[in-house]
């Protein structure tokens, strides 16, 4: 039990081994230590802004959503006025219209009467000249009368 | 201590405490080399670097599997103990540190095995002595302590300056009035420190493996007798509980060395005491 050359050998052996861990057991598992620090790190911070970036987007899209109902109401309106618009001109062009075939009709009609009333002038005419000529027992000229038949004509 | 002692000295306890506390060694007086400390300090060195090679070859940053956790949480642990005991920064603290902690617990671990056991099967091999226990070495011991004080020396005069490191061993304790005297004080303190830290080890060790022997002893040469039943269950409880015992000591005692080493290096990285 005595210090002996056995003292020189165990620290250089000591030393190999201190110089062994660092290389070989410490260096690369404290750098793969490291590198899942700053990884979770990195995680965390990723996830930080995530939440950020969400409150953001959420802000956002309300904004969005507001205005596209905002647009909506304002189309609704805007239709509704120009249906109500729309149904007026066409309640009054349907009107115009109406008016138009009503007094087309009016005038067809009138016409048809004179027609009517000249057609019945003209047989009254040649009643009026048949029934004289059976009277008097002659032969009436109608042209010679024409003035008096027109006359007639015209008082009826 | 050599074998020829051995067979003059006592009697058959003697012997056998003798005999195993002698380690294999060629060689006299200060050239005498134990060979046993050597190559198994060496082996479970190997089992360090073993270990190592197997968490080198797959490491995985993401999810570690079982052993890398493992040793990780060693590290860690050692980590902690030098972020908590050591001022500023030096890389190579950390897996001083380490080695201390793996290799001094490894060694120590030895201490765990049932005593004769190695011997018994080195003597079936024709090796004559098998001290298993490299801690239970001095030299071991004070090696490693020898090695801490170097560190030591070298990180004072590498912080503080020669003149600093000068001035301590001149004015530290007692300030300027007594440089005598501080210089006397400083440096039995500063000797104190690797003897206390090598010793200390050695001490804890020795003594474990002695009550180990001492144990064994109860039964030794024993023949099938009456007195055999109240020895041989005497001595199984006490062995368990030695043991048991034991293995908080060998970790405690890695632990001692490792933090010790950390504290007295850093105060040598410390301006003021």
């Amino acid at each position: 039990m005595s210090i002996t050359i056995t003292l020189i050998a165990q620290v250089l052996a000591f030393t190999i081994l201190i110089w062994l861990v660092n290389k070989h057991l410490w260096g690369p598992l404290s750098a793969v230590l490291e590198e899942r620090q700053k990884k979770i790190a990195d995680g965390l911070a990723a996830s930080e802004k995530g939440l950020q970036e969400q409150e953001q987007a959420e802000v956002r899209a309300k904004e969005v959503v507001d205005e596209a109902k905002k647009k909506a109401a304002d189309i609704i309106a805007q239709a509704q006025a120009r249906s109500s618009q729309v149904i007026a001109e066409s309640k009054g062009k349907a009107a115009e219209e109406a008016e138009q075939l009503i007094a087309g009709a009016k005038a067809e009609i009138d016409q048809e009467v004179n027609r009517a009333k000249d057609g019945l002038r003209k047989q009254v005419s040649d009643l009026a000249v048949a029934g004289a000529s059976k009277i008097v027992g002659k032969e009436i000229d109608a042209n010679a009368h024409k003035k008096a038949l027109k006359d007639l004509i015209a008082q009826i | 201590m050599s074998a020829t002692e051995n067979a003059d000295g006592g009697g058959g306890t003697v012997a056998y405490i003798q005999h195993h506390l002698t380690n294999l060694h060629t060689g006299e007086g200060f050239w005498t080399i134990n060979w046993d400390t050597i190559i198994i300090s060496i082996l479970l060195g190997g089992v360090i670097m073993w270990m190592a090679s197997k968490v080198k070859n797959n490491l995985e940053s993401g999810t570690p599997g079982g052993f890398q956790n493992f040793v990780e949480m060693i590290l860690e642990f050692v980590q902690t103990q030098v972020k908590d005991s050591f001022p500023g920064h030096n890389p190579l603290i950390a897996p001083l540190a380490l080695t201390v902690f793996l290799w001094v617990w490894l060694m120590n671990f030895m201490d765990l095995i049932p005593v004769d056991l190695l011997p018994t099967l080195a003597a079936g091999l024709g090796i004559p002595y098998l001290k298993v226990v490299p801690t239970t070495d001095l030299n071991t011991a004070l090696a490693m302590a020898l090695v801490v004080f170097l560190l030591t020396v070298y990180y004072n005069i590498k912080i503080k300056g020669p003149m600093g490191y000068l001035k301590m061993f001149l004015f530290h304790p007692f300030g300027k009035a007594a440089v005598p005297a501080n210089m006397v004080m400083t440096t039995i303190e500063e000797l104190a420190k690797p003897l206390s830290l090598g010793l200390r080890l050695f001490g804890n060790m020795f003594a474990g493996e002695l009550v180990f022997l001492l144990i064994a002893l109860l039964t030794l040469g024993a023949t099938i007798s009456a007195g055999l039943l109240i020895w041989f269950p005497l001595q199984v409880v006490l062995d368990l509980a030695w043991l048991i015992f034991h293995i908080l000591v060998i970790t405690l005692q890695a632990f001692i060395f490792m933090v010790l080493t950390i504290v007295y290096l850093g105060m040598a990285h410390t301006e003021d005491h």
